[in-house]
């Protein structure tokens, strides 16, 4: 059965594949070469180009990776691949073909690559998960520090290679932070005095020694991803591998953690890989080299610089950064010696006009819908133990057909918020209407016929082993009967483009196939409202676009959209509208254009700037909420949606 | 959110290391387990309800599992008595009537005394089950577990299972919420039949997801050195204090005690006040 067209890796990887000999992948790039010019604001200015680099964000006199730039080349390759193929038993092709790539001591790489590139394959191939936990067939060498990793096991490979996993809560193996920082202290059976020392040094190099009894519930994400780092610098390894760090972070978070990763890098002179596919984010602070990977090789080895003004992203499946997409709309060819590679390093020279009169050109129009009113929250209150309060007087009010974000920091009441929407929880003040009718008496299961949830793990839902089955479950529960089910769970299946899957087991399907079998099993009950909780994290950019160009389709059959996400791309694509919370409290109830410009909005719900925000003002525009709108409208029209 | 209600108060029992705890409490049952010796068993009861007292536990964190207890070792006592009433007789080769129940089964003085010692054996271990539950910081379970001789990977079983089992609660309280929303009756209405179809439906997404945050740890824990010497040191470990070995010494005399009581005073485990 021919797999359908969102899952068949993009045609144009192949394209990527044969531009290798002009990038020259084999030989890295020196990184001497990789002039960071230190810019503060505006990059227009022309600094003197200085030959040592500089670490972005600090002061110009720590010059913390002077020396070890210039002496790369001397040195001898701390990570070694050499014509190296990998092949897991339980897949038919190799997943890493033919793998060359040199990595030098104290470079700060990102690998980066759409889904099932072999990006993550390749961290586990450093890290000794392959062969040690995940088995398959090795042909070509590998070497770390000159050893080749065949001789090694994974506990000696540990001792060189320190990882930090995606899911930072997960990981978390300890009761208490300390406890977690400890843990592969407690395997070298390191003696108590010396083990608490130790911990305590690490804990205040991330900043988490006040912290060192807190459990992992009281923890933020970012404090359990700083307590993960920390829990493997305590091995004193010289590689730091990280594998899809910003996955799970908020993006003022996420902003942070890569200027940790950074600033451990220059401190402490570790190696450090950073494995993402959010290009954008982790170029907040410099990098020395890109590796790109795609269907298992390295289709490119450049400076961010030089991959930005490419064409390799577009052609692999990567979100290019939206400064650069403004650019390109705005009719600018985006070349190297604008050093495009950092929104801090950016000259826009002769493109600042061109952006500016492509701004006159899109001015926004201001968003109208005419729909009457489907749920409205009015002074909404509700605390679980009815001393802490968790939302304190909300009030919203969504139209038919709205497509909405609800954003906010971990904690800041979303969730809360969506299950009294949905009746799990009981307000302790307010009404909810639906289309002017008070709730209240509504039970979890009629509410389900109107609002659908749709939870962020699949696998949270998925209780059948036919697709079929679980389609059809909420129908079967109520006891509608079977000749009127079928054709609904056809249709539905239909709509979610799983037609040919119908007679499937669920345990054949991507995540994303399984993504779209729960969003089906809950559009079956016909519900006027879906509820989606972070739809699209950890999905690569081509997922991402499937999965959110499918609930446009939906949306524009008429079911309204609330979107509960961190992704702030997310928010100025697809969502004309942004209702942000923060401590429980509604701080903005507005387009995502003004969420992502204002201040003190970003600030308190740990959003970031965008940075069209900052082209904006590099090509003198005043209004950069407006350019930022103006660039969301044009991209809409430009989809056409 | 917790396995066992630890209750974080500062007590001398709650300032003992784990181990230490632990220790006292396999002592102090041995010598209860030990002694036949109803004066013995009484002594040691009567001991650990005073340090139950000192721990500051409350009788409300502990009223269930008293009860469940009671409720065990009382039908454990009746269901004895018609296995075997002449058992005390046996033991204490007298015989002293005190009445007829039916048939040919005696209510003895010697299956009396029997009895009851065996009761209040099973009821003194409870007060000293709890202290080591409920003082005992749930981190220092495993390094105390380890610290008697349990193989340290069986220990941080046990400490996982303490880090987990809220998440696991957290997975299954979503998954059920969201269930019900398609339509599932989880209240007692439904039939039996259903009800036990309709909880496979949560349990099954709740396995699988399980099975996923298990792959993370192992990686996790494989990546961090788990596992590869046959020894561990543990962060939360308490170095011994002076009443820690003072802790240990007083209990290993009780249990000293209870011995010599059996070896030299009653020259059996059974206290004999028949002959």
């Amino acid at each position: 059965m021919a797999a359908p067209e969102w899952r068949q890796p993009s045609a144009l990887c192949a394209v990527g594949g044969s531009l290798l000999p002009f990038f020259g992948y084999k030989t890295p790039t020196p990184p001497a070469r990789n002039i960071v010019i230190l810019s503060l604001g505006r990059a227009a200015a022309p600094a003197p180009i200085s030959t040592q680099r500089v670490c972005m964000g600090r002061m110009p006199s720590a010059t913390c990776r002077a020396g070890t730039a210039r002496s790369f080349m001397e040195k001898q390759a701390i990570i070694n691949f050499d014509h190296f193929t990998f092949q897991y038993y339980s897949q038919a092709e190799p997943t890493l073909h033919d793998i060359n790539l040199k990595i030098y001591p104290g470079e700060k790489i990102l690998i980066i690559g759409p889904s099932g590139s072999g990006k993550s394959t390749l961290g586990h191939c450093i890290n000794g998960l392959i062969p040690f936990a995940y088995k398959g067939e090795i042909s070509g060498s590998l070497t770390i520090h000159g050893r080749d990793t065949r001789q090694l096991n994974i506990f000696e490979l540990s001792k060189m290679v320190g990882t930090v996993l995606q899911d930072s809560d997960g990981q978390f193996v300890g009761l208490t932070a300390g406890e977690d920082i400890a843990f592969a202290l407690e395997n070298d059976c390191i003696q108590h005095d010396a083990m608490h020392e130790r911990v305590h040094k690490v804990a205040e190099m991330v900043d988490m020694h006040e912290l060192l009894g807190s459990s992992p519930f009281e923890l933020s994400g970012g404090q359990k991803q700083r307590t993960s780092l920390a829990g493997v610098m305590i091995d004193e390894v010289d590689i730091l591998l990280f594998d899809e760090p910003l996955a799970n972070l908020d993006p003022a978070t996420g902003k942070k953690a890569i200027e940790i990763i950074d600033d451990i890098h220059c401190d402490a002179s570790k190696t450090v890989l950073i494995i993402e596919h959010r290009l954008e984010d982790v170029l907040h602070r410099d990098v020395d080299r890109v590796i790109m990977l795609n269907e298992g090789r390295i289709v490119a080895d450049l400076s961010a610089h030089d991959l930005v003004c490419s064409d390799l992203l577009r052609q692999n499946g990567i979100r290019e950064p939206l400064y650069i997409t403004a650019l390109k709309y705005a009719g600018a060819s985006v070349t190297c010696d604008m050093q495009p590679g950092y929104i801090t390093t950016l000259k826009t020279n002769s493109a600042g006009a061109q952006v500016r009169a492509w701004y006159k050109a899109i001015q926004p129009a201001p968003p109208r819908n005419p729909h009457p009113s489907i749920i409205s929250m009015e002074h909404i209150s509700f605390s679980y133990d009815g001393v802490r309060p968790v939302l304190q007087d909300i009030n919203f009010d969504i139209r038919e057909g709205e497509m909405v974000s609800l954003v906010g920091k971990n904690g800041a009441g979303k969730s809360t918020l969506s299950k009294l929407l949905c009746g799990f929880e009981k307000e302790d003040q307010g009404i909810i209407r639906y289309r002017g009718e008070d709730m209240r008496d509504k039970t979890i299961k009629e509410r389900a016929e109107l609002i659908g949830l749709v939870m962020q793990n699949p696998n949270q839902m998925i209780s059948k082993a036919m697709i079929y089955d679980e389609v059809a479950l909420g129908l079967r529960l109520r006891n509608v009967p079977e000749e009127e089910i079928t054709p609904r769970v056809e249709k539905v299946l239909k709509i979610c483009g799983l037609a040919p899957f119908i007679e499937w087991p669920i345990s054949a399907l991507s995540y994303g196939q399984k993504k779209r079998v729960t969003i089906a099993s809950i559009l079956v009950l016909d519900p006027h409202i879906l509820i989606l909780d972070e739809p699209t994290a950890g999905q690569d950019y081509r997922h991402y676009t499937d999965i959110m160009e499918f609930l446009v389709e939906i949306n524009k059959l008429g079911v309204t959209i609330i979107l509960i996400t961190h992704d702030m791309h997310l928010m100025l694509e697809y969502t004309p509208r942004a209702i942000v919370l923060a401590g429980g409290k509604l701080i903005a109830d507005t387009a995502a254009a003004f969420v992502l410009t204002d201040p003190q909005v970003i600030e308190e719900a740990n959003l970031k700037e965008t940075s069209l925000f900052n082209l904006a003002h590099m090509a003198d525009i005043a209004d950069g909420t407006a350019f930022v709108q103006g660039f969301i409208d044009y991209e809409r029209k430009l989809k056409n949606r | 959110m917790k396995l066992f209600s630890y209750n974080s108060v500062d007590t001398p029992i709650h300032r003992l290391s784990g181990l230490t705890k632990l220790i006292c409490f396999l002592f102090l049952t041995f010598a209860v387990m030990y002694s036949y010796d109803l004066r013995v068993v009484l002594l040691v009861m009567l001991f650990s309800i005073v340090v139950l007292w000192v721990s500051r536990i409350r009788y409300a964190q502990i009223r269930s599992m008293i009860i469940y207890v009671l409720i065990f070792i009382v039908t454990n006592a009746i269901i004895s008595f018609f296995f075997a009433p002449e058992f005390g007789v046996e033991i204490y080769g007298t015989r002293h009537e005190i009445v007829k129940l039916f048939g040919h089964v005696y209510l003895t003085q010697e299956q009396l005394l029997y009895q009851v010692t065996k009761l209040f054996k099973y009821a003194s271990v409870i007060p000293l089950g709890m202290i080591f539950l409920l003082t005992t910081d749930p981190s220092e379970f495993a390094s105390s577990l380890s610290g008697v001789g349990v193989h340290y990977k069986a220990s941080y079983a046990v400490a996982l299972t303490l880090r987990y089992f809220p998440d696991i609660q957290r997975d299954y309280r979503d998954i059920s919420l969201a269930q019900q929303a398609r339509g599932l009756d989880l209240s007692h209405k439904a039939k039996f039949m259903d009800r036990f179809k309709n909880a496979l439906l949560i349990v099954i997404p709740l396995i699988f997801s399980t099975l996923e945050r298990i792959e993370l740890i192992s990686n996790a824990m494989d990546l961090r050195g788990f596992g590869k010497g046959k020894q561990r040191t543990w962060y939360t470990a308490k170095k011994f204090s002076r009443d820690d070995y003072l802790a240990m010494l007083l209990s290993a005399l009780i249990f000293g005690g209870s011995l010599c009581v059996s070896a030299f005073l009653n020259h059996s485990r059974f206290y004999n006040p028949f002959i």
